[in-house]
């Protein structure tokens, strides 16, 4: 396996610079997730209004070039979107890190596709998949408003 | 010492990894196994296995001979005045747990003080913060300074009339930091509080002497010492074994069942209850053989040389930050690259067959005290060179490459 396979240009880029870093303003979401394993944390804030629709999307954190920069896309592509779009493409990346390697959601634009595609590498490092979904995780745990942190070790 | 015959001894470290020659610098974590051990695992099963203790039979004579041997080993290895004082269990961490549990419901009360350090790997502190949850004790950190030593004065401020045992390890698993037990056990012994010395990271690398330390408690894991996983050791002081009640309870460890009344074996089955791992026990042996023939003074200048090349090199590149420096440093480096978390490093330098650990090494208390959330850690084993230092120091130049720093 050719590192660079992991180590994309767009991941490091987005890992050196994650776009969305920081609390957004009168966001009505949030929640925490954290990997025990080499502790790694996120936090997620979210802002939806009145039609359910992904006004803002941020996130406070540290971790590894794949888990900031998983974060970073996850936020770029779930911004904009309506709740339950928004759901449908967690639970395809999901898919797409575990197993499939590709994305199908049509709510996506090629360019979308492809960035987000660039994490799939992750796939042949089955020790780093969770730094990739732990965000992902925590993006669910605040939109259905969960009380407990998101641990990653308690998840498939 | 002739480090390439006894590398020629660990089958393992004649794999390829990722298709280079593995560099394996987490022992630490657990270290490699000479084919002795492999062999003696084997030979016994094939020849020698039956259950210990319980029967008359010729193999069980033998096999009960055999696992009496390695605890005489034992015994010598860590220069205990009894073989009564040496208690097999299944890891460190159950040694600990033995010792906290049972001196916890004999001698911990409300409101009780125990002390440990902030250099404590979690089997180190959790174990204690059982008692906090189940006997409200009060559990106190010694602070360490920003290299990584344990402040003694603050240590000694920190004991009261309360405070019932003192927890340390040997050797910190994160800074390498030989911790001055002797000095701590003597200012403990002022106040007639006993001491539990976590000997992980230091039974394999420093020689033991738990009569000079005159340490009440110490406990390590077999796996660490070149022996096999599933076996643990305690030493611990006649006087208290004595004392203190069982651990676990069941076969092996009683001396007569009544439907009234039970009493319980001496020393030391007292303590082995049921079937122990007896392969690996006797595997054991092998182990501390192989100690011995080399010698620890030997194994320590080794890895000494090993300690001082690896500050030295990775001093010379200015992105590696080494954590902690410590007055007395083992073979454990943990250090961080700028721009680079340490899980990055791990993948990257696993492509070049180095095995590192990456992560907060089950100590977060000391992470945090450093303002970190985790590290990469080479760590050293007898059977590692100088070349496989220079093989980690241009794998972590890589990293730099594949994340374009410059």
């Amino acid at each position: 396996m050719d590192l660079k396979q992991l180590y994309q240009d767009i991941i490091l880029e987005h890992g050196k610079s994650p776009r969305n870093f920081g609390k957004c303003e009168k966001y009505t979401h949030e929640a925490k997730g954290h990997n025990p394993l080499c502790g790694d944390q996120v936090q997620v804030y979210l802002k939806l209004n009145n039609e359910k629709k992904v006004e803002d999307l941020t996130f406070e954190g540290s971790g590894c070039a794949i888990s900031i920069a998983s974060t970073s896309i996850m936020t770029e592509l779930v911004k904009g979107k309506s709740v339950e779009t928004a759901k449908k493409i967690v639970i395809d990346f999901l898919n797409m890190i575990k197993s499939t390697s590709e994305i199908k959601s049509n709510d996506l634009s090629k360019d979308q596709k492809m960035i987000v595609m660039s994490l799939s590498g992750v796939k042949q490092y089955p020790m780093r998949v969770k730094c990739a979904t732990l965000a992902w995780h925590t993006l669910t745990s605040a939109i259905e408003r969960k009380k407990e942190d998101v641990n990653t070790e308690a998840i498939d | 010492m002739d480090i390439k015959s006894i590398k020629s001894q660990f089958p393992i470290l004649l794999k390829k990894i990722n298709g280079k020659p593995l560099i394996y610098l987490d022992s630490s974590n657990s270290s490699q196994k000479p084919l002795s051990v492999i062999n003696s695992l084997d030979y016994f099963y094939r020849n020698e296995f039956s259950n210990i203790g319980r029967s008359i039979h010729s193999l069980a004579v033998n096999a009960t001979n055999k696992y009496e041997e390695t605890r005489m080993n034992v015994k010598s290895f860590v220069n205990a005045k009894s073989k009564d004082e040496i208690i097999f269990t299944k890891n460190a961490t159950e040694s600990i747990n033995l010792i906290a549990t049972t001196f916890g419901q004999e001698f911990i009360n409300k409101g009780d003080e125990i002390l440990i350090t902030e250099l404590e790997h979690h089997s180190n502190y959790v174990p204690w913060h059982y008692l906090r949850k189940s006997k409200g004790a009060i559990i106190k950190f010694a602070p360490i300074n920003d290299d990584g030593d344990i402040i003694i004065q603050k240590l000694k401020e920190l004991i009261t009339s309360k405070t019932k045992i003192i927890a340390v390890t040997h050797l910190s698993n994160v800074t390498g930091t030989i911790v001055p037990i002797k000095e701590i056990v003597e200012i403990a012994k002022k106040k007639n509080i006993p001491v539990l010395v976590d000997g992980c990271q230091s039974a394999p690398h420093l020689k033991i002497d738990v009569q000079d330390l005159d340490c009440d408690f110490f406990a390590f894991s077999a796996h660490k010492v070149y022996g096999p996983t599933g076996v643990g050791l305690l030493y611990a002081k006649k006087k208290w074994l004595e004392k203190l009640p069982p651990y676990i309870g069941g076969g092996g460890m009683i001396s007569e069942v009544k439907k009234d009344k039970i009493t319980y074996a001496p020393l030391p089955e007292k303590y082995e209850a049921g079937t122990m791992p007896t392969a690996e026990i006797v595997a054991f042996n092998e182990s501390i053989k192989f100690i011995k023939s080399i010698g620890i003074e030997n194994i320590i200048k080794h890895e000494k040389e090993l300690t001082n090349y690896a500050l030295e090199k990775l001093k010379k590149n200015n992105s590696v930050n080494i954590v902690g420096n410590p007055k007395n440093k083992a073979g454990v480096i943990s250090f961080t690259i700028k721009g680079i978390h340490p899980h990055d490093i791990s993948t990257i330098v696993d492509e070049d067959g180095v095995a590192i650990r990456a992560g907060h090494h089950c100590s977060q208390i000391l992470h945090e005290r450093l303002k970190l959330t985790a590290t990469a850690r080479a760590s050293f084993g007898v059977y590692n060179t100088k070349e496989d230092i220079d093989v980690l120091c241009k794998a972590i130049e890589n990293c730099r490459k594949v994340f374009e720093l410059k």
